[in-house]
């Protein structure tokens, strides 16, 4: 066990006081999304109580303050994961979906035409996938994926073959439903060896564990502020700056120009080109504070605190439940992450999360955004628990308890 | 724990146990709807064989939750070998108990009362309307014969 002082967490984070059904919340629904700390929701509050001012016009006190909340956190993005070339690699999207839109709308214009292949993978989230189909439909690409084998993981035997004709490989950091952490840097060098580019979805990876996209060597970096205890309405888009700086725009509007007149426009250069009309401020304050608060726990302790949570559950999942309940993940907790998805054999996912809520346990059941992995499986549903920063082994306890009741419930 | 057995009884467990008109009808003559509900997945599928103004036969196949699968089993069983416009009245009758009345969510009164008598086992299903984001489950096999009918009718 670590010294990770995830109590101190839980105090420093106001939803904890929450009571459901006479129970102390027990939220284990991270994945979906993380839950912020007093000070993300205090430097939103100073947003609009102190300052309240759009950011990159005004000349007055409080519009510059705002421009340097803004600015300060796609420093802080920047330095969060490690971008070579800091803030002018990071734009700011609505969420992680939207990044995807904007890798699959903008970098294709100049990069991708018709019989070219974007290659994914079966455990893709929605998000990475329906922006491949609308360009297959719109633009005669094709989409690929790399299969999920029985163990949960990539099957990576035959990834050579399968990088004929790949222009863009695009694949998660740690699935949202399995919690499998794919090998980036293995894929990386694959997708280089080939000439393709790598795009990453690390919004499960980012708030849980460190991430440096220069030592993986990715070229495109997603995720949302979310899931890594910010605000929700922002998500992240890194690329290298040589990327960027080819990339067409995306929507159109005030803030992302360089010149308008009566004749046309001229784009605005760096990632502000990216980000048409008012942006998320009071979000990206926030985000800027969630990163600090992260950068004080520090991300492998996270990380290491993190696995030693699932590595208690699952061992008590399996002990407990003696097969009844299957867990639908890899059971090496070194190569996966705090996202637990169960499939109570008899009892289907709604019901099991309807018994959990009566004790005040909040989780996801569903195809969490997943239905090509779910079908590999042959699931409809599974109900996801998944830790965060916060989660204490308590919360298992509690878990273990509900579940033991949905299943004498069901019989 | 009491609303919770509010809604899970033991009629639906049972229901979800041992479904009622499971399987599958040669179509034609009879004919095949598809009810879907794609925030959860809960698929049923209807197979209705109608005989000038009776529901003959009825048959349901698909997956999802023990409210949706209960509710098509016990609809089943409700509706199987009825006049078409009984069959109606039932299905009316059954959207209505799962209607959510405002008052209802305010205070712990209970949502108009609807005769259970004339319900039979259906009224087992009354518990869902205290879990609203239910309901849907509840309703979609009643949703998929509604449609049936009306493609019987067209």
């Amino acid at each position: 066990m670590t010294s990770f002082n995830a109590r101190r967490v839980r105090n420093d984070t106001p939803l904890f006081t929450r009571v459901i059904n006479e129970r102390p919340i027990t939220y284990l629904d991270s994945a979906a999304s993380s839950v912020p700390p007093r000070a993300v929701i205090e430097a939103m509050s100073r947003h609009y109580e102190r300052r309240h001012a759009n950011v990159h016009r005004g000349v007055y006190q409080t519009a510059n303050e705002s421009t340097h909340d803004y600015e300060h956190a796609r420093e802080a993005i920047a330095r969060f994961i490690n971008a070579p070339g800091g803030a002018n690699e990071i734009v700011f999207t609505k969420n992680a979906t939207e990044s995807f839109n904007l890798l699959a709308k903008s970098w294709r214009a100049a990069n991708l035409q018709a019989g070219d292949v974007v290659l994914i993978s079966e455990m893709e989230h929605h998000a990475n996938i329906v922006p491949w189909f609308q360009l297959r439909d719109a633009l005669g690409i094709e989409v690929r994926f790399i299969p999920v084998n029985d163990d949960f993981r990539l099957e990576l035997s035959s990834i050579d073959e399968l990088m004929k004709g790949v222009k863009l490989v695009s694949v998660t950091a740690m699935s949202n439903v399995l919690g499998t952490i794919n090998p980036l840097k293995e894929l990386a060098a694959v997708a280089h060896r080939h000439g393709a580019l790598i795009a990453v979805d690390a919004a499960q990876s980012v708030g849980h564990s460190a991430t440096n996209v220069a030592e993986l060597d990715v070229d495109f970096f997603i995720f949302s502020a979310h899931k890594m205890l910010g605000p929700t309405g922002l998500g992240i888009f890194w690329t290298r700056q040589a990327i960027l700086a080819d990339m067409p725009p995306f929507l159109g509007g005030g803030g992302m120009i360089a010149d308008v007149s009566t004749a046309g426009y001229v784009p605005a250069k760096g990632p502000t080109r990216f980000e048409a009309g008012t942006p998320p401020i009071a979000e990206a304050a926030g985000l800027g504070a969630a990163v600090l608060y992260l950068e004080g726990l520090g991300m492998d302790d996270v990380h290491e605190y993190e696995r030693f949570l699932t590595e208690d559950a699952l061992t008590r999942l399996e002990a407990e439940f003696d097969g009844r309940i299957r867990v639908i993940g890899p059971s090496n907790t070194f190569e996966r992450g705090g996202v637990i998805s169960l499939d109570v054999q008899g009892v289907h996912a709604h019901d099991v999360a309807q018994v959990l809520d009566q004790f005040g346990v909040c989780v996801r059941p569903g195809h969490h955004c997943a239905k090509p992995l779910m079908k590999r499986f042959n699931l409809s549903a599974t109900a996801r628990a998944s830790y965060g920063p916060y989660s204490l082994v308590s919360d298992t306890d509690v878990l273990l308890e509900a579940l033991s009741d949905a299943v004498k419930l069901f019989g | 724990m009491s609303n919770l057995e509010d809604l899970y009884r033991e009629v639906i467990l049972d229901h979800y146990r041992s479904p009622r008109n499971r399987g599958e009808l040669a179509t034609p003559p009879a004919i095949r709807v598809e009810g879907f509900n794609p925030l959860c997945g809960d698929e049923v599928v209807v197979y209705l064989l109608v005989d000038g103004d009776r529901l003959l036969d009825i048959k349901l196949t698909g997956h999802g939750c023990s409210i949706s699968q209960s509710s098509s089993s016990l609809m089943s069983a409700a509706v199987k070998g009825k006049p078409l416009d009984q069959v109606r009245e039932t299905i009316k009758k059954f959207k209505q108990l799962m209607t959510v009345h405002e008052s209802s969510l305010e205070t712990t009164s209970k949502p108009e009362v609807i005769d259970a008598r004339t319900l039979g086992e259906l009224a087992a299903l009354q518990g869902v309307v205290k879990f609203p984001v239910r309901i849907k489950c509840a309703v979609l096999a009643w949703n998929t014969l509604s449609q049936a009918l009306d493609e019987v009718s067209a």
